[in-house]
Order: C-alpha cells, then structure tokens, then sequence
C-alpha cells in the first residue's frame, strides 16, 4: 500500500481494505477486493481499467453513491463507510461534484436552472442559487447562454454546464465519470484543461476512464484489475509532474 | 502518446483565485422549493395533467352538488315544518279505541272541551291551547258557480290562529258574538279562493270575496276573512317572477297568456304544508257544532273535538310535559286511550332520517368518483416517476436524499388535487344549475362553505393518499441503478 505509506497526515480521502462482495445467483462477485487507497487535496488522479475490472465499482464509493461492504472511507476525517443514505446525500450535495459521460443534465431545466440543482438540495435560497449558478457559469464560459435547454447546446458546452453544476456547491472533489467519452478529442482537450485548472486550485480531481491517453493526463494514474489496484503511476513522486505550480501540459508517458 | 493541451481562453482570463466558489452558506431545504418543482412538473405536462384533474373536478363538484341539493331539500322541509307551528307543537287526535278496550267503548266520550279546560288548567307549560272540529267526510265547497272539496274545514277557537300562525289579510276573524250566536260565517285560505273565484294569474286581477256567500255541503256561509297567501321562498321567487313578466308583458301593450291549471304543488317537498295550509277554512267551533254536528240523530251529548293542538313553552322539557299531558287526559277519559299524541318531533327525527340517507348515499357516490381520481393520480403518478427514473437518479446523485424526492412526488400529486379541488369548487355551481335545468325542485339547491370545504379537503386527502405509494417508490430507487437507466 504505497500511498498510504507515504503520507502519514490525514489524507482527503482514506480507502482502507475495501471490498465490495454482490451475491448474484448464490455466486459471489467481488466487485472491489481489499483496495486500500489515499487521495490528497489538490490531487489530479486518474482511475483507469477496462469495463468490469471494479473500476466504476471504486468509482461510486468513492463518490459516495454506493457504500462498501468491508473496509473503511474516510472523507476529511470522517468515517463514512457505513453512513446512512441521508447521510450519503449530504455528501454528494456539498463534497463532491459528479461529471458524467452521457453530461447527465435535466432536459425540461434550463442551463441556469441545471446549475442550481444542488443549491436546491442544499436549500440555498433563490437570489443566492442564481447569483452562484450563474458565477459557475461564467467559470465555465457559458455565461451568454443561461436561458438555453441543454439540447441546444453542443457536447461540450453541455459537458461545461455539467461542470459547472458540480463546482457549484463548492465542493473538494470533482469526480468525472468517462468525462470526455462522448466529446470529439479537440472538445475532450479542453474538458480536461479544465479539470486541470480545478486541481490547480485545490479541488481534487478523480478522472474515471477506460482510455489510457486520457488518464496519462494526470499526474497520478491508479489502475485497477480484478477487483485490486493493478498498478500505480505517480509522476510527482518521480518528480515529473510540476503541476499545480503552472500550466504545463502534462507529461506522463 | 502524449496529449499537448492547448492553452484555452479559459485559463487565467475568467478564472478566479482558488477557491474559486464561495463557501456554500448553510442552508434548509424548503417545502417551497418542492411546491415549484412540482408545478413546473405539471406545467410541462399539460394536458396529461389536465385529464388527470379531471377526475377530481368531477368527483368535487359532484359532491358539492349533490350536498347543495340535500341543503335545499332540507331547507324545504324545515321552513314547511315551521309555517305549521315548529317543534313544540304537539297534536292530539282522536282515535278509535285500541283493541284490548274494545269492550268499554261505550263509555268512551272522546275528546271534549272538558279536555281542553282540564289541560289548560292543570299544564302551566302549555302556551297555546287550540281545539278543533273537523267535519268526519270531506266538504264540498260551492260558491261563484264553481265547485271544490277540502279537507281542511274546520271548526275552531280563536286560540289555533296562534298556533298554525295564521294571518288574516282581507276581512276579519270571527269575534265572540260570531261564536255564541253559531252563526254562519267563515275564513277561507287563498287557495280556496283560487278555486271558486279564480286566481289573479288567471282573472288578472285578485279577488277579495269578502262578503260574498259559499256553501258549505249545502249550508249557506258568509265569508267575511281571508288568510295572506302562504309560500315557500323558492315559490315566493317563481311567482313573483311570474307577476313581472306579466307586468313587462302588459306594460307593452300585449296580453299575457292566462297561466295553465292550478298549481298546487303537491309531491313537492315542503310546498305541499302551504298548500295545505292556504286550502284552509275556519268557522267558529260552536257554529261547527251547531250546524254540523248538534242535529244529526246519532250525535254526542257534547261537542266532539277531532283534535287538539297545544304548544309548550319549553321544547327541552317536552316529554315531561307530554306525559303530564296524558296523565291528565287518561283521568279525564277513565283511562280509555281514544285519543294520540302526534309530535312534530317525528317529523323533524324524519326529515334528520332523509337528510341523512341522501347525504350517506349521494356522498358515498360522489366519494367513490373522488376515489376514482385519486386512483387517476397515483397512476400518472406512477407513470410520470417511471419515465423519469433517470431523472430522479440525477437528482439523487447532486445531493437529493430520499426525503427530497419523496416530498416533489407527494407535492405533485397533491397539487393536482389541489387545482382539481378548486376547479370543481368553481365548476360546482354550473352543476347545480345544470342538475336543476334538467330536474327542477321545490326547493332552491344551497351550497355550503362546509360542503365545499369538506369536498376540499376530500380531494386534498386523496391527492396525498395517492401521491404516497409512488413518491416512497421514487424515493428507494437506487441511485446508481437510477442513473444508468436508459
């Protein structure tokens, strides 16, 4: 378990021995096998393997959408492992901010009324909720287009309302599901640039792919086979990766 | 391969310092917030809503309509109730003596006068007294050349004016000369007048027969009084209706059509105790019994009463009064029972009995189509949370708990019931008009703030009903389950 190894301070976000068992006819799946992992604040990781290696598995824990069977998650000190789904709620509303692959905005909502989703679960009143989702939107450059339905809008500007809607709760973690998955490599570059931007200001980035040319974006690249960390890339610990102190493009092989 | 990211526009132009968010401010979620996202919901789907609410319009004004027609029915009944005496009236009749007497029955002597001194005396809480002498076959009527049979010839005291609440209009009431001497002389109601005189509707002016003479099964009577005309406020309304289109009519210089048959509004609920009670003629009680009665071979020794009626003072000590009452007359009749209490007590327990059956049945019908659009509710509920699972998992993955989705389903059924309650409340008052259109009644149909608030309510509660099933349903799905939906 190198990560936790190296950073003996409490980390963001603490996997320790998680595992994640289905029962499927009597058959047991272990979807997630004893994973023990460290993410830090600021940190621009990739979370990398093919469909069915456990991968999106770690993904929703991580995100709190699901809960693990074994182990514990420890979110900025707090033991969440065995949270109630309530609890669960709270933590996606104001801790983490989710980017999908398929954008994941509401249809019948307008772009501002998509970014103030969370707001509303936050119960943040009205005048505020417009004043931050159109703050968020402006981060994004999309601040001309607010009134628009997400289905007028090209890919990647639905992918930067979706981004906007996640920073909008001003969350410590920004995990993004196959983000780039449904834009063309041009569009895809920029998503990431921005994903780039927000570890930069100390928003811990998770980047969830099966492509391995994306995940050599980051700095940190964790693959995961069979349930287990496969494999761990760290260019910062070879000291290859300034990132966080400019704009460099990254340099993974 | 590596990627080179281009530096884009973004970078360093727009960007804050880090944070670039401001700390989100502790807040509460609202009911306020579900009420919107409910609406909206509604709002995007129109006419699906539209028909949903339907069955609530109809279920609600159904049954504000059905309960206004049973308030009016009501009200008929009461007002009739009241136009004869009310409540503490209490009436006595002769009867035939029962069975196990059968063998004294030659020394029953009926009701008598006698009774009537003996209760007056004996009973403070009577209030009003009033003995009457009815003729046993019904009387033919003969005056004007026309004829007419009623059975609501009486001889009378003074005192049963009171009693039915008589008022005489034209003329005057019998004096005690009148009495002592038997002379021929008698009130009449408007009613009878309308039938051996003509109405006003048809000679198109009122006659007053003061004066004039009418037989009485042959016998020659004077008329010298007549009672005020006597109506429900739903006929009040509909006669003079009547009386001014004839004056529009006349006022333009054209004949009004002379009004078709008599309107004696029998089988009309509470029209018919006016009926009754302007087909009435009064004589003295001695002219009664002298002209009558006196000088038939097989008359009583004494003036036969066919009823009494008395009225208390007090309506909550009623049953110790009637049993004073029939104590006294049991040792005035040696206990030969030839006579019954009648109370109006019945009537009203009656009329509670009707009001209540229509009320449970109408009510039952009316719920029962509430019912059934309730179940309209739950099944778009239904409907609507299966084609937005992905929706749902949406908002479950920004940070909606259960609670959160729970309530938006319950607000947006309930709103549909909400807005389907208060179109019906609307939409009831066309019902009535239309029900009375279709089926006129006697009596004006009355709706109730209680009604309505209750039909509300109704259809509020079963909006809720509805909502709970889908909205628990919404609120389990899993999130991830939820959100990989197609």
């Amino acid at each position: 378990m190198p990560a936790a190894d190296i950073d003996t301070a409490m980390a963001l976000l603490e996997l320790r021995n998680v595992s994640k068992i289905y029962h499927l006819g009597g058959e047991e799946i272990r979807a997630l096998d004893d994973v023990s992992l460290d993410l830090e604040q600021g940190e621009f990781v990739s979370i990398i393997g093919p469909s069915g290696s456990g991968k999106s598995t770690l993904m929703h824990i991580l995100g709190c959408l699901d809960s693990p069977t074994r182990g514990n998650v420890t979110l900025a000190g707090t033991e969440i492992a065995r949270a109630s789904a309530r609890e669960l709620a709270r933590v996606r509303n104001r801790t983490i901010g989710f980017v999908f692959q398929f954008f994941n905005l509401l249809p019948k909502l307008n772009v501002l009324q998509n970014v103030e989703l969370p707001m509303i679960y936050a119960g943040i009143g009205g005048r505020e909720r417009r004043e931050r989702a159109g703050k968020a939107l402006e981060m994004v450059e999309l601040g001309h287009r607010l009134k628009n339905r997400p289905n007028q809008l090209s890919g990647g500007q639905q992918q930067r309302v979706a981004i906007a809607r996640a920073l909008v709760n001003n969350p410590k973690i920004i995990l993004a599901d196959e983000p780039t998955g449904n834009l063309d490599t041009h569009t895809g570059e920029l998503i990431l640039s921005l994903f780039r931007r927000l570890a930069a200001e100390g928003r811990t980035v998770i980047l969830v792919t099966h492509n391995p040319e994306i995940a050599a974006v980051t700095p940190r690249q964790i693959e995961i086979r069979n349930g287990r960390i496969a494999h761990q890339v760290d260019a910062r610990l070879a000291g290859l990766d300034r990132s966080g102190g400019g704009d460099l493009p990254p340099s993974a092989p | 391969m590596s990627l080179e990211l281009p530096r884009i526009p973004i970078s360093g132009m727009t960007l804050p310092e880090p944070p670039s968010m401001p700390d989100l401010p502790v807040g509460q979620t609202s009911l306020g917030n579900a009420v919107v996202v409910g609406l909206k919901e509604i709002w995007a789907h129109k006419f699906r809503s539209a028909l949903t609410m339907l069955g609530i319009v109809l279920g609600v004004s159904s049954l504000v309509a059905m309960s206004a027609m049973v308030q009016g029915m009501e009200n008929g009944q009461r007002e009739a109730m009241l136009a004869i005496g009310g409540l503490e009236k209490v009436r006595m009749e002769a009867q035939r003596v029962p069975v196990e007497q059968r063998h004294l029955r030659d020394m029953a002597r009926g009701m008598t006068l006698a009774d009537v001194e003996a209760l007056k005396a004996g009973i403070p809480e009577i209030e009003i007294i009033a003995p009457e002498m009815r003729l046993e076959v019904d009387p033919t009527l003969q005056a004007n050349g026309r004829f007419h049979r009623t059975f609501m010839t009486g001889g009378i005291l003074p005192e049963k004016m009171r009693i039915m609440e008589h008022e005489v209009e034209h003329g005057r009431m019998f004096n005690d000369i009148d009495a002592a001497e038997a002379r021929p002389v008698c009130l009449i109601g408007t009613g009878i007048r309308d039938e051996l005189f003509g109405r006003p509707e048809e000679t198109g002016t009122e006659v007053i027969p003061l004066g004039r003479t009418m037989t009485i099964n042959g016998q020659p009577f004077t008329i010298i009084g007549m009672f005020k005309r006597y109506e429900g406020e739903q006929d009040r309304k509909q006669r003079l209706e009547r009386e001014a289109e004839r004056q529009r009519l006349l006022a333009e210089g054209r004949t009004p059509p002379k009004a078709q048959g008599p309107s004696r509004g029998q089988g009309r609920g509470g029209s018919f105790a006016f009926w009754i009670k302007n087909n009435t003629v009064y004589m003295p009680l001695n002219t009664m019994w002298h002209r009558f009665q006196a000088g038939l071979s097989n008359a009583p020794p004494e003036p036969r009463l066919s009823n009494i009626e008395l009225k208390v003072r007090d309506f909550s000590r009623i049953e110790q009064t009637l049993s004073r009452i029939r104590n006294i007359m049991m040792v005035n009749h040696r206990g030969i029972e030839d006579f019954a209490f009648r109370t109006f007590e019945d009537w009203s327990a009656d009329i509670d009995r009707f009001v209540k059956n229509a009320r449970m049945s109408g009510g039952l019908i009316a719920g029962i189509s509430l019912f059934v659009g309730g179940i309209g509710i739950m099944n778009i509920m239904l409907a609507s949370i299966s084609e937005r699972i992905r929706e749902i998992g949406i908002r479950k993955a920004v940070g909606a708990g259960g609670l959160d989705i729970f309530v938006q389903i319950l607000v947006e059924s309930t709103v549909i019931a909400v807005v389907g309650g208060l179109l019906g409340l609307a939409f009831s008052r066309f019902v009535v008009l239309g029900i009375t259109w279709v089926a006129p009644t006697g009596n004006d149909p009355v709706i109730t703030g209680g009604a309505m608030a209750l039909a509300f309510g109704f259809a509020v509660g079963v909006g809720l009903l509805a909502g709970i099933f889908p909205a628990v349903k919404a609120a389990r799905m899993d999130v991830i389950q939820s959100l990989r939906y197609d």
